[in-house]
């Protein structure tokens, strides 16, 4: 290929902005500064079970098991931010994905297909009867199992833009809980147990098979009522959630997603493969929301429609923008304190305030009245989230003049 | 719908251009928005290190045929033919891959990226990361107000600077056809002379442009050979020179007479 430029001079190599060519995709420099956000959170993970010991006023606002469900939810925020915040995908029907990942738990880890038996490394007992396969396995299926789920409705909808794509997993996101709550009868098999749901799932843990091959090496652990080990899985999960989207945010990849956020057609014309750079975005999305479903089926020991509604979809987008879109730590922030409000905050406050005020207001069931104040409230006062990503902050408050009138002659 | 025939071009002046195959072949193309026929059987030819220019006024059909070869707008009819394979109705990403960048409509410049940024993307496709950084840095010898402004947000710039910028983005590909798309739009004078002067030298350099424009004078002042476009039909065709002189043209695109 003739190359246009062969016979020109490369500019003199002096000065900063020629040292800073060499950081490339995947090369950026680092600095101290950047460690404080990963170093900080990671620290403040591990050290939550003793944090939460230490609580004032008792720590019943602040127990083990809510702390794990906002993990659960961080993973969740932490998977939408890759569709939403990234590759700017409006998504509203992500709770799909977390339902798919606690079916595939309840399917491949209960008594649920009683007339058949198989186990592989499982914590069940070795008698039971139906599938039962390690918790730990089960997670990489979960994933598998959604990211195909996720290119498979990403395929015919992603040719859609903006608000026709949000319509769409709107509908995906129905669709569903609704064939969950109805597939107690296909044909003459029962598939998902209806509304009733799979319950009695195993529990997360080593089971005996590993034990008796290793020798006692792996000791069988079945965790049934520890939350701190439990605690500990879910922030496994989510700091590996982290580490990926930030290595994804550096990479090629990342800069597609975030190409194609800024501007499609300019996006294709560099020549991002739109099509599959979207696909890549909704099947790392869905891995991750797989892997939240599969956790937090195994930690309530069941799977059930009704846990998957489209108002958690909304919960979670609530989250990607309250902690500001495209920045990870962010939206950590945001999903834990939403998450924590959802499920436990409203309902202690709430009460706190009845007692005090003597009034018998049932204040958890007003929920989205609260979520759509701090929405209200955030776009008023810091409408980029609590921690924007740095460009998003741009987008935002400041006004991009991209189509610059005429310069004054002599000004070049 | 009119069924447009090639009788219907006007040749001004010689259309000898060479004895080499055209490095881009359109042919018969017909574009629809809907229902709408906004290309109505385009039939042009690139040779190899030709600045060829489409010429028009607004809504002629100019853009609609850039983004028919690069791959935004689908062809309904008609073949696009780049180095001997067909191209036509191929997504963007595989075009760019065979050897066509643009800088497109305009400009299309990421305005919340820094300029290095912009041209780092504008390499997307390629792995060799000393080509790239070569590259760069003669983007930057072409254009010298981009390497001043490299760590600058891209939307700040002025209207030629990121008109630069667009153009070096679309060489960051190092490209085979290079396609520009209005270059001159809303410039000041001193500047739309500075940008076609780089369009001068970046062809001499060995890259085939193909460029739209509806500044006609100054388009037809660097190009070799012309089209005219009118609703959608190809009016008249020539070398640039013999264009340039042209009754018809002087009077439609020149404002004389």
């Amino acid at each position: 290929m003739a190359d246009p430029l062969a016979d020109r001079q490369p500019a003199p190599q002096a000065g900063r902005p020629v040292g800073a060519l060499k950081a490339s995709f995947g090369d950026r420099r680092r600095h101290v500064g950047d460690w404080i956000w990963p170093v900080g959170f990671l620290i403040l993970a591990l050290a939550v079970p003793y944090i939460q010991k230490l609580l004032p006023d008792g720590n019943e606002w602040m127990d083990m098991r809510t702390v794990i469900t906002c993990m659960v939810f961080v993973l969740l925020a932490i998977g939408l931010n890759i569709v939403v915040g990234y590759a700017g995908l409006l998504d509203l029907g992500y709770v799909a994905f977390w339902a798919i990942g606690a079916y595939v738990f309840a399917w491949l880890a209960s008594t649920f297909w009683n007339n058949q038996e198989f186990h592989l490394f499982s914590t069940a007992k070795e008698t039971a009867a139906g599938i039962h396969v390690s918790f730990w396995l089960v997670i990489i299926v979960g994933a598998i199992v959604c990211a195909i789920a996720g290119v498979l409705i990403g395929a015919p909808t992603l040719r859609l833009r903006g608000d026709y794509l949000a319509i769409v997993t709107l509908g995906f996101g129905e669709i569903i809980p609704q064939a969950v709550r109805n597939g107690d009868q296909v044909g003459e098999t029962n598939i998902t147990n209806g509304a009733k749901g799979i319950n009695g799932l195993d529990k997360m843990g080593f089971g005996s098979t590993l034990d008796s091959a290793t020798g006692g090496f792996l000791p069988e652990v079945v965790l049934s009522r520890d939350v701190i080990p439990r605690y500990y899985i879910i922030m496994l999960f989510c700091v590996l959630a982290v580490f990926i989207s930030l290595r994804l945010r550096e990479g090629k990849l990342g800069r597609a997603w975030i190409a194609i956020r800024e501007d499609e057609l300019a996006a294709s014309a560099m020549g991002i493969a739109l099509m599959r750079t979207k696909l890549w975005a909704y099947a790392i999305g869905a891995c991750f929301g797989g892997v939240a479903g599969v956790f937090y089926a195994a930690h309530i020991g069941g799977a059930n429609p009704d846990s998957f509604f489209f108002n958690i979809s909304v919960l979670i987008l609530c989250m990607v923008i309250l902690g500001g879109m495209g920045n990870v730590y962010g939206v950590i922030l945001g999903a834990f304190f939403l998450a924590w409000l959802n499920f436990k905050g409203l309902e202690f406050l709430g009460d706190s305030f009845n007692r005090a005020a003597g009034t018998d207001i049932a204040w958890a069931d007003k929920s989205f009245l609260f979520f759509g104040i701090i929405l209200v409230a955030t776009m008023l006062l810091r409408p980029e989230g609590l921690l924007p990503a740095a460009r998003q902050k741009r987008l935002i408050t400041e006004r991009v003049d991209e189509q610059s009138s005429t310069l004054a002659p002599g000004h070049i | 719908m009119s069924s447009p025939t090639a009788e219907s071009v006007t040749q001004v002046g010689s259309g000898d251009r060479g004895s080499a195959a055209p490095v881009l072949e359109v042919e018969g193309l017909r574009v629809f928005y809907g229902n709408i026929e906004a290309v109505k059987g385009v039939s042009i030819k690139v040779h190899p290190g030709e600045i060829v220019t489409l010429i028009g006024s607004n809504g002629a059909g100019k853009t609609t045929t850039l983004r028919a070869i690069s791959g935004l707008n689908a062809p309904r009819h008609g073949t696009i033919t780049f180095e001997g394979k067909s191209i036509g109705g191929r997504p963007g990403h595989e075009i760019v891959k065979l050897g066509i960048a643009q800088s497109p409509e305009g400009r299309k410049i990421f305005g919340r990226m820094s300029v290095q940024e912009n041209l780092e993307l504008g390499a997307f496709q390629r792995t060799d990361k000393d080509g790239i950084k070569d590259d760069v840095a003669r983007v930057f010898d072409l254009f010298p107000r981009l390497k001043e402004r490299i760590n600058q947000r891209a939307g700040t710039m002025s209207g030629g600077e990121q008109q630069m910028l667009a153009m070096g983005r679309a060489l960051m590909a190092r490209p085979k056809l290079l396609m520009l798309d209005e270059p001159s739009m809303g410039l000041a004078p001193v500047l739309v002379d500075l940008i076609f002067e780089t369009v001068k030298e970046v062809n001499a350099q060995g890259t085939t442009i193909l460029m739209v424009e509806q500044n006609a004078l100054a388009a037809l002042d660097v190009a070799r050979y012309a089209y005219v476009l009118e609703s959608g039909k190809i009016k008249l065709e020539g070398p640039a020179a013999a264009l340039a002189t042209n009754d018809e043209v002087r009077k439609a695109y020149l404002g004389e007479g």
